[in-house]
């Protein structure tokens, strides 16, 4: 027993260092050596440092102010689209009984196991004149995620108690204004649940990004990796393609480790119930 | 009900809980959702291409064409093995984690945030840095080379057989940090008197973990098992940042698949295989979730 009070935190060490530890080394490194060096990527050291010429490259070549324009550009209206539009009629569909809300669920919830046909929705976009376009691709974002949205907040406002919206109801408010001054503040906890899900794949998306935007003028970060890399095949650029990889994941990494315990308690207080 | 008391007569629901609250999200999920797949039962059965501008019906062609160049059979097969490789490994993964760092300690506490760090970044740059690690001359033969005091040059990336299961490793990489975290909040919701019973019975670490802790933990199981499953039948930008599909189409699931195919132009056919992997979801998905529910009743 005394010898594992030791023995316990040092594997524990040793297995993230190496798991974990590893592979971000390596990204970091080759990030910083140039492009001779790079052609092999290894764990050593950069012998001549190019940090500077590398993220300034990385920074210019793959648009990085563009992409970070468009992947908010496309998230933040499509979170908050989904959240809105998905709470509301989750407030409904948990309230109201019957058979017709019933169908209604099955339906709306049917999107978290089936997969999007993403290739007749570019055809749908372009018969929208919405091919290409950040808001046919807010508008994708939308429908694939609001099944999700209805799953755990129909779930969550199942929990909550109907006697709170009674006293509002008294003085007289109307349901939009119960909705948003009672039911919605209550809601706290399943949003950021919903939130940090969705963001997460929506800023990492490059899948649906492709088949939406390509080859139109708008652009994300993970489209401009996947061009930067390409170009990978031609002309070896590793140290580029991870100055890219640092520069993408830093604001998520940073944003995660200064608000670690909230978004973990986020993420399971929605997930496991 | 207090309001109904007041009034005299009960509220009606449908005045309390307006529909057309619905409408929004029924008009997004209707328009964006429900009409493309809609459209993929319609256009898998025509010649839709970038090559001419009309589009006509061609009844099976397309499934006749996937099926007789193999694509069909071969994309579907490595897609399941993926998708239930990745099931595997991910919960696996992060269940030992959870396990290993489930007491409370400042150490465990930061190697929870270090796990969790891939799950935020893009599984494109995950992909890439594996990619460079796994090269056949790459750091990882050559710290088992070091080990094994000779040349090691596997190719993780380029075997026919095997590549599948280390693209599938790479995945369960970037995501066992989530299921770690989602394992660790099941660990927690299991009562404290019943392990101090299981205790007092006489049961060991093992026995303990066997017959009280896993059994209180099975919705834990089947969130990850399920959601593996669900993300890995999509599965995509893992693989395109490891192998792109290779060697030899070995590792190509169905979304690498359509991908390819819709980029040469042959949008009918990659719509082809865009249904082949909605029936497929249907198919297993649902029997494996209702298994899942079902064993968590049992146990």
């Amino acid at each position: 027993m005394r010898i594992s009070r030791f023995v316990h935190p040092a594997v524990v060490l040793v297995l993230a260092a190496v798991v974990i530890g590893i592979p971000l080394w390596l990204a970091l490194v080759t990030s910083a050596k140039s492009q001779g060096e790079a052609n092999l990527p290894d764990l050593s050291l950069p012998r001549v440092w190019h940090l500077w010429e590398n993220y300034s490259q990385a920074f210019t070549q793959g648009r990085v102010v563009w992409g970070l324009f468009g992947s908010l550009l496309v998230m933040v209206p499509s979170v908050a689209g989904v959240l809105i539009f998905g709470s509301l009629a989750s407030w409904v569909l948990a309230r109201r009984a019957g058979r017709a809300m019933a169908v209604l669920y099955a339906a709306a919830i049917s999107g978290i196991i089936l997969p999007p046909a993403v290739v007749t929705i570019v055809l749908l976009l372009r018969q929208l004149h919405l091919a290409s376009t950040p808001i046919g691709m807010m508008l994708v974002y939308m429908g694939m995620y609001m099944s999700l949205v209805i799953f755990f907040v129909t779930g969550f406002v199942r929990t909550i108690p109907v006697e709170v919206e009674e006293a509002a109801r008294m003085d007289g408010a109307r349901p939009l204004g119960i909705f948003i001054k009672v039911v919605l503040p209550l809601l706290r906890p399943v949003i950021a649940t919903a939130t940090i899900f969705i963001c997460l794949y929506i800023w990492n998306d490059v899948f649906y990004a492709f088949f939406v935007l390509g080859g139109g003028t708008y652009s994300t970060l993970p489209l401009n990796l996947y061009s930067v890399a390409s170009s990978n095949l031609y002309q070896n650029n590793w140290n580029l393609v991870f100055a890219y990889v640092v520069l993408m994941s830093l604001p998520l990494v940073v944003v995660f480790v200064i608000a670690q315990r909230r978004i973990i308690s986020g993420i399971t207080g929605g997930a496991v119930k | 009900m207090i309001s109904s008391l007041s009034t005299g007569r009960p509220p009606r629901r449908a005045v309390l809980y307006p529909s057309w609250f619905l409408a929004p999200a029924f008009a997004v999920l209707a328009v964006f959702f429900f009409l493309p797949t809609v459209f993929n039962f319609v256009y898998a059965f025509t010649d839709w291409s970038a090559f001419h501008n009309d589009i006509r019906p061609v009844g099976l062609a397309n499934v006749e064409a996937v099926l007789s160049n193999g694509a069909l059979l071969s994309s579907l097969r490595i897609t399941i093995v993926y998708a239930f490789l990745v099931a595997i490994m991910q919960t696996g993964f992060g269940l030992g984690l959870a396990l290993l760092l489930e007491r409370d300690t400042r150490i465990n506490r930061f190697a929870r945030v270090v796990f969790f760090i891939p799950v935020l970044m893009s599984a494109l740059a995950v992909g890439y840095t594996f990619q460079a690690l796994l090269k056949p001359d790459g750091p990882v033969n050559g710290f088992l080379g070091a080990l094994a005091g000779q040349d090691v040059t596997i190719p993780w990336l380029g075997s026919t057989t095997w590549t599948v299961v280390t693209v599938a490793f790479v995945n369960s990489w970037k995501w066992m940090g989530l299921a770690m975290v989602i394992f660790l909040a099941g660990l927690k919701t299991i009562p404290a008197d019943v392990l101090e019973a299981a205790r007092i019975d006489g049961a060991g670490r093992w026995r303990t973990f066997r017959s009280v802790r896993f059994p209180l933990i099975a919705p834990a199981v089947t969130f990850n098992v399920a959601t593996a499953l669900l993300g890995s039948f999509n599965g995509f930008d893992t693989i395109l940042a490891t192998t792109g599909g290779g060697p030899a189409q070995q590792t190509e699931v169905l979304d690498i698949y359509i991908f390819r195919v819709y980029g040469n132009g042959l949008f009918a056919q990659a719509t082809t295989m865009s249904l082949a992997l909605l029936l497929l979801v249907t198919l297993l998905a649902f029997p494996v979730i209702g298994y899942l529910r079902k064993r968590e009743r049992v146990l």
